[in-house]
């Protein structure tokens, strides 16, 4: 479904390049719901950003569907981190979900029930005229998320979406999320920084390392399909597959593709990758 | 709303121009001056004066030249500016001379313009063009390169391109400055509308104050001063009344991040 191979990122400023993203290989199968968690400023807007075709990626490539990702594709809808500024101010809720539908010529009827379940889903059957600068944070989410819900994307991307809303609030979107997922049976990617969510919402969560980054690691998180914030947290396994996130993360603060041991990664002649340290306070 | 907030706010919007009209009142009731005439008696030559036949032949024709440069300014102004503000290589091309262009003061270029567009409708147009353009320009292209990246992100993601993120976004995004530089334009424009008819005209307002003035015709050349001034004041309600209108959403938005 979502193929990421070899994908690298320069940026390149005036005086200095940013290697961003060293070298990403992974595969999302269709109908998967898959996190990606990594430590702060990993990289992971600009992985994102690459596979939504926003960005074009320095090296490798993304093949969505087998065919390669060189602009946003049709079938594909991104939720961006910051609600407030990916919502259009001057139009009410009911039209900021409905523009992106205006150019699939679908016919006035099913738009409007297109837009119409949207925001039922999502819980703001009431809100249709509302201006999204009149709604709370988590609210102004639900709005990005229902017009991704009414594109009927085969691919949804999230950029750390829930990252700055309150806690119960993103709970309750957390569980929006997986409702959504199985009712939609959308593929899903998840960005998010934080090691619970990670757990939590997805199948598998692939753990990147610093930057420049590569993958750590993919783990599949076997815990029942049925979650629930209190039970499923509060699960032994839950708590195993946390606690194994955790270490990986605060070891791959300090590993990055530049310090990795995998022969692959390293480039010729520099100098030899550092044992594992402690940074000293 | 209840009346006592209805008798506020009126006070609030007509405490002061009600005083210093009365200041004025008695400061010249008994005026003997010949060129400060008595404020009653350029209110009686106010009625005299500005006639139906009067504002038919004098204020309709300004206010047309008015609006033919206003719109034209305001057209060539977004026009251009999206043009600019779009493109970094055009702005960077174009911005030395823009800047030359602004400091030239317009009434300045009346008697060039008059060279080549004669005396008549045409050059006044043109002169209220020339002025009026340049705060739409200026406001659009800093507007437009304003424009969100994630709103832009979101537009591209959802195919949202061409026309449709022009009129979707970018005009929206940007209408705030667009309203500043078309406020200040209208202020520059009714300047310039009196000025061009001073230079040679046959008809309209600033040509009437002026020739009331050559004749010492004094309180009817006081009288012109006021209906002009009200003039200003009613067009820039208008334009209140229609920012209220297209603006609302931002008026919200700013209300709301205010008081969170």
């Amino acid at each position: 479904m979502l193929d990421v191979r070899n994908l690298r990122k320069i940026y390149t400023g005036r005086n200095r390049n940013v290697e961003a993203l060293r070298n990403l290989t992974f595969h999302i199968g269709a109908g998967e719901l898959v996190c990606l968690v990594g430590p702060s400023g990993c990289g992971k807007t600009t992985l994102l950003k690459c596979m939504a075709g926003l960005l074009v990626p320095t090296d490798g490539e993304v093949l969505l569907d087998g065919r390669p990702v060189d602009g946003p594709p049709p079938g594909m809808a991104v939720v961006f981190q910051e609600y407030g500024r990916s919502l259009f101010a001057w139009m009410n809720v009911r039209d900021n979900v409905a523009l992106p539908l205006r150019r699939k010529k679908l016919g006035k009827a099913r738009t409007r029930e297109l837009v119409d379940h949207a925001l039922d889903v999502v819980g703001l059957a009431d809100a249709h005229q509302a201006y999204p600068w009149q709604l709370s944070g988590g609210m102004q989410q639900r709005v990005a998320i229902a017009r991704a819900v009414a594109f009927e994307p085969k691919v949804l991307l999230m950029d750390e979406p829930f990252a700055a809303v309150d806690a119960q609030t993103r709970a309750e979107l957390e569980d929006l999320i997986r409702q959504l997922w199985r009712e939609l049976g959308v593929t899903v990617l998840f960005v998010t920084h934080d090691i619970d969510e990670a757990v939590y919402l997805g199948q598998r969560t692939v753990i990147l390392s610093k930057s420049p980054t590569v993958v750590r690691e993919d783990l599949a998180i076997d815990l029942p399909d049925e979650r629930d914030q209190l039970h499923t947290r509060s699960s032994p396994r839950f708590a195993e597959l946390r606690a194994h996130v955790y270490e990986q993360i605060q070891l791959a603060k300090h590993h990055s593709g530049d310090t990795d041991t995998e022969p692959v990664d390293r480039t010729p002649g520099s100098a030899p990758a550092p044992a594992l340290q402690k940074t000293q306070p | 709303m209840s009346v006592r907030t209805v008798l506020r706010r009126a006070l609030l919007l007509l405490g002061l121009p009600a005083a210093l009209l009365a200041v004025w009142w008695y400061a010249t009731a008994g005026s003997t001056d010949f060129y400060v005439p008595p404020l009653s008696a350029i209110l009686e030559a106010f009625g005299k004066v500005w006639t139906a036949d009067r504002l038919l032949s004098d204020v309709v024709p300004s206010l047309l030249r008015l609006a033919a440069g206003y719109l034209l300014a305001v057209a060539a102004g977004v026009g251009l500016g999206l043009v600019i503000g779009t493109r970094r290589v055009v702005r960077e091309f174009l911005e030395p001379v823009l800047e030359l262009f602004r400091a030239i003061p317009p009434p300045v270029l009346v008697p060039v313009i008059m060279l080549f567009a004669g005396i008549g409708d045409t050059m006044k147009v043109l002169v209220i063009v020339s002025g009026c353009v340049w705060p739409i320009l200026l406001n659009t292209v800093e507007g437009v390169r304003a424009v969100d990246e994630v709103l832009d992100d979101t537009c591209r993601s959802y195919g949202i391109t061409g026309t449709a993120r022009l009129r979707h976004l970018v005009l929206r995004a940007a209408s705030p400055q667009i309203v500043t530089g078309m406020r200040q334009a209208l202020s520059i424009g009714i300047i310039l509308m009196v000025i061009s008819e001073m230079f040679a005209a046959s008809n309209g307002l600033g040509f009437t104050i002026v020739q009331f003035q050559r004749s010492f015709a004094i309180p009817e050349m006081w009288s012109g001063v006021l209906l002009l001034g009200t003039l200003g004041f009613l067009l820039s309600l208008l334009f209140r009344f229609a920012e209220n209108r297209v603006l609302a959403w931002y008026h919200g938005l700013r209300r709301d991040r205010r008081t969170p």
